[in-house]
């Protein structure tokens, strides 16, 4: 691969013949190690603390989504999207719902756009949060991690005022949100605009020009443009090799086409670029939230779904008094819906790649095949190969760069 | 430059290879070809290095059983074109006694996992593949889990009982 | 003045210069506000166990300041996250390698029962394969859930008689998983 092995010359002691330094090691990394940050196994040989060659095992946590997918009403889906990258649900959900609303057919309100912007942007800064903590975790910062925590943790409050969970949010419904955000909600992300800025800049001048830091991570891992496109990698860590692909500009949806944002680029494609990917893509991600909060202002107030009731579902209190409300109520529920028999890809930009949403749907009430295009899954198989000739150090720290969610590996 | 258009890919397509592919539709503006097991790896290949088409990316590779259709499973290929950003998806239909078909793992080295994930759920063996063992699943698990036939649940289940479920 | 609070004494006879209690509760004491934990996550559980160990919500007040990644050194297992039929064997290898006394706190639905992912791939809880102790419901539990959970598994290490683990009833419970008890 790209990364060449410098030679090491030390003085060995002279063998006749098998020196058992010649010898490989055979070593299973996982699936429960700690430097792994989930369950991935890697059986590797090494040469010293060399690796020469590795296999990847995954499936640890295989849940068998596709299955499950094929036997749920799509309102249903929503939760399983949850779970597939938890640490940025809510570009799932957004990702499901948009997928199904282009199956339908349905014209999404402006507003309620701008508002799914918002969602998923605060998402993405939720997921790099913890991907680059982590990183600095790995390479020895521990404090840097500690301090963008606690605004993780404000993201959660934001998604617990729109939604009532922290984690697995399920926000949304197809056609829209279930309930405007309320006063609470603009007033924290108007604060969460506010402080978090200076957090994140004290973040990256603890790793920017940190030596420590460079030296672990620059020429770390680097891969080249060409064989990240072979390897059909997306999202920063494609960025970081230099190619401009992001979904939400190559092929907009939810009105990104309007937003002014840029798509930061790295050069080498190694560690520190990813780092520095994500980190600028946090500083493009909260200009993203403060134009969307503007052009929320510009559009009626209290809009947040689309008028289709045939597809959205009525509130609850809505079903019990009104007769209307519980004739689509029933008809959503059971799947006597009018639907269109079709197919249907439709990706997002999710938090570490493209997440693709393949639909086909046969007009019954279930999808008749759901695949998910998981990054994690497509973006991990070239981890074993591009580790031969790395020290297992910086194959670690090559790992928490990828920012591999298990549960969207084994979906 | 000019826009790539489907129509353009359906011409250029079939200038070179008649038949042998065949018109889906374009559902959602999406182009949806299909072509034959034998001739995929041509078109595939046709589609990557053309210097008009250029689809250099894979996104995607996955199957699709239809029990009730005279070819039983369908593997599903989505490409796009980075440089002028279209998609397409190429659909080979194979026959349930047949399951073979050439691996693509030598134009992209991306397909490897797909492929195997492919095989790991519905049994397709792709045929030059360095590599074809299961990929989620356990090793020994006998069946190919995505087929429809399969049930959802684990049928081995013991506490499920049906008096809890008022059935 | 100091801000550091003082873990209750357990109920004994006090005079001048001594304090005598049963040897039980002492060392009862002494396990519950020193449990190492052994964070065995595998999905959304596991990010947020991450905000429990994490600056906010912060396990460290509760004595569990060492998370234990090697299972030879934990005597509280935490099981976050969904169990593949495929990790199952791997769980019961960590369990195994745990030395007594040993605790289990399964966090979160699909550690205690599947959750929602009644298929053909997943365990239906842990309890099929080892002992659990504590159950902590949410999918997932949020941190405090969780806090919870490891304070209900202190009652039970502080009360726990120091010969349970000797009791035929004990090794009979192992024997149930097939877990050897071989250990003196």
């Amino acid at each position: 691969m790209s990364n060449p092995i410098t030679k090491i010359t030390h003085n060995k002691p002279v063998f006749e013949d098998n020196d058992p330094q010649d010898e490989l090691i055979t070593l299973n990394i996982g699936p429960t190690h700690p430097a792994t940050h989930g369950v991935f196994q890697n059986v590797v040989q090494i040469d010293g603390e060399r690796i020469v060659s590795g296999v990847s095992t995954i499936g640890y946590i295989h849940r068998a989504f596709e299955k499950i997918a094929e036997r749920r009403p799509f309102y249903q889906i929503t939760p399983l999207t949850d779970r597939l990258n938890y640490c940025s649900s809510p570009i799932n959900n957004m990702g499901w719902h948009m997928t199904v609303e282009k199956l339908l057919g349905i014209e999404i309100p402006k507003r309620v756009q701008y508002m799914r912007v918002i969602v998923m942007e605060l998402a993405r800064i939720a997921d790099h949060i913890i991907c680059n903590g982590i990183l600095g975790v790995d390479t020895g910062a521990f404090s840097g991690f500690l301090y963008v925590m606690q605004e993780r943790e404000f993201i959660y409050e934001i998604y617990e005022e729109i939604c009532g969970a922290r984690l697995t949010t399920n926000i949304g419904r197809i056609g829209g949100f279930e309930r405007d955000f309320n006063e609470i909600t603009f007033k924290k992300i108007e604060e969460f605009l506010e402080r978090y800025p200076p957090v994140l800049r004290e973040f990256e001048e603890l790793f920017v020009r940190n030596r420590i830091f460079i030296e672990r991570t620059a020429g770390v891992a680097a891969v080249t443009p060409e064989e990240a496109l072979e390897y059909s990698w997306s999202g920063p860590i494609l960025r970081a090799t230099g190619v401009d692909y992001d979904v939400r500009v190559v092929s907009p949806y939810c009105s990104y086409e309007e937003f002014d944002f840029e798509v930061p680029v790295g050069t080498n494609g190694d560690v520190y670029d990813r780092f520095m990917v994500r980190n600028a893509e946090m500083w493009q991600s909260l200009s993203i939230i403060r134009q969307a909060l503007d052009k929320i202002k510009k559009e009626p107030a209290g809009v947040f779904h689309a008028d289709v009731p045939e597809f959205y579902l009525p509130p609850k209190e809505q079903v019990y008094n009104n007769m209307e409300a519980l004739i689509y109520h029933f008809k959503i529920v059971m799947g006597e819906w009018e639907t269109p028999q079709s197919e249907v890809y439709h990706s997002v930009e999710g938090a570490n790649g493209e997440l693709g949403f393949y639909l086909i749907h046969d007009g019954g009430r279930t999808p008749y095949r759901l695949h998910f295009r998981r990054p994690s899954f497509i973006n991990y198989q070239m981890f074993a190969p591009m580790s031969a000739g790395m020290l297992i150090s910086d194959a670690i720290i090559n790992m928490s760069s990828l920012n591999v969610i298990a549960g969207e590996l084994d979906a | 430059m000019d826009k790539l258009t489907n129509q353009y890919i359906i011409e250029s397509l079939s200038e070179k290879f008649g038949e042998a592919v065949q018109i889906i539709g374009e559902p959602h503006g999406l182009l949806t070809l299909s072509t034959s097991a034998e001739q995929i790896i041509e078109v595939l290949t046709y589609l990557k290095n053309s210097e008009s088409l250029r689809f250099n990316y894979l996104t995607d590779i996955t199957g699709v059983h239809y029990p009730n259709q005279e070819k039983e499973f369908a593997v599903v290929y989505h490409l796009h074109n980075l440089f002028r950003n279209l998609r397409v998806r190429i659909k080979v239909f194979l026959d349930g006694t047949d399951l073979t078909i050439s691996t693509v793992t030598n134009l992209w080295k991306g397909a490897n996992w797909m492929e195997r994930e492919t095989y790991d759920f519905y049994g397709i063996i792709f045929d030059g593949h360095p590599d074809l063992r299961r990929i989620l699943n356990m090793d020994d698990l006998e069946v190919f889990p995505m087929r429809k036939e399969h049930p959802l649940e684990d049928p081995n289940r013991v506490d499920k009982k049906d008096f809890y479920f008022g059935r | 003045m100091s801000k550091v609070t003082l873990a209750e004494a357990p109920p004994g006879v006090e005079g001048a210069g001594f304090f005598a209690t049963t040897l039980d509760k002492a060392i009862g004491l002494a396990r519950a506000n020193s449990l190492w934990p052994l964070p065995f996550a595998t999905s959304c559980c596991g990010i947020e166990f991450m905000a429990t160990m994490g600056s906010t919500y912060d396990l460290a007040r509760f004595g569990a300041e060492r998370p234990s990644f090697s299972p030879r050194q934990a005597d509280m297992l935490l099981v976050m996250g969904t169990i593949a039929k495929k990790m199952a064997p791997v769980l019961k290898q960590v369990y195994i390698q745990m030395a007594e006394p040993r605790w289990v706190i399964a966090v979160g639905a699909c550690a205690s029962s599947g959750g929602i992912f009644d298929t053909y791939s997943v365990l239906q809880g842990i309890d099929e394969i080892i002992p659990v102790d504590v159950y902590v419901p949410g999918c997932p539990p949020r941190p405090e859930a969780i806090l919870d959970g490891v304070l209900k598994l202190q009652d039970i290490v502080k009360n726990e008689s120091l010969n349970r683990r000797n009791t035929p009833e004990y090794k009979a419970l192992l024997e149930k998983y097939g877990i050897e008890t071989n250990n003196g």
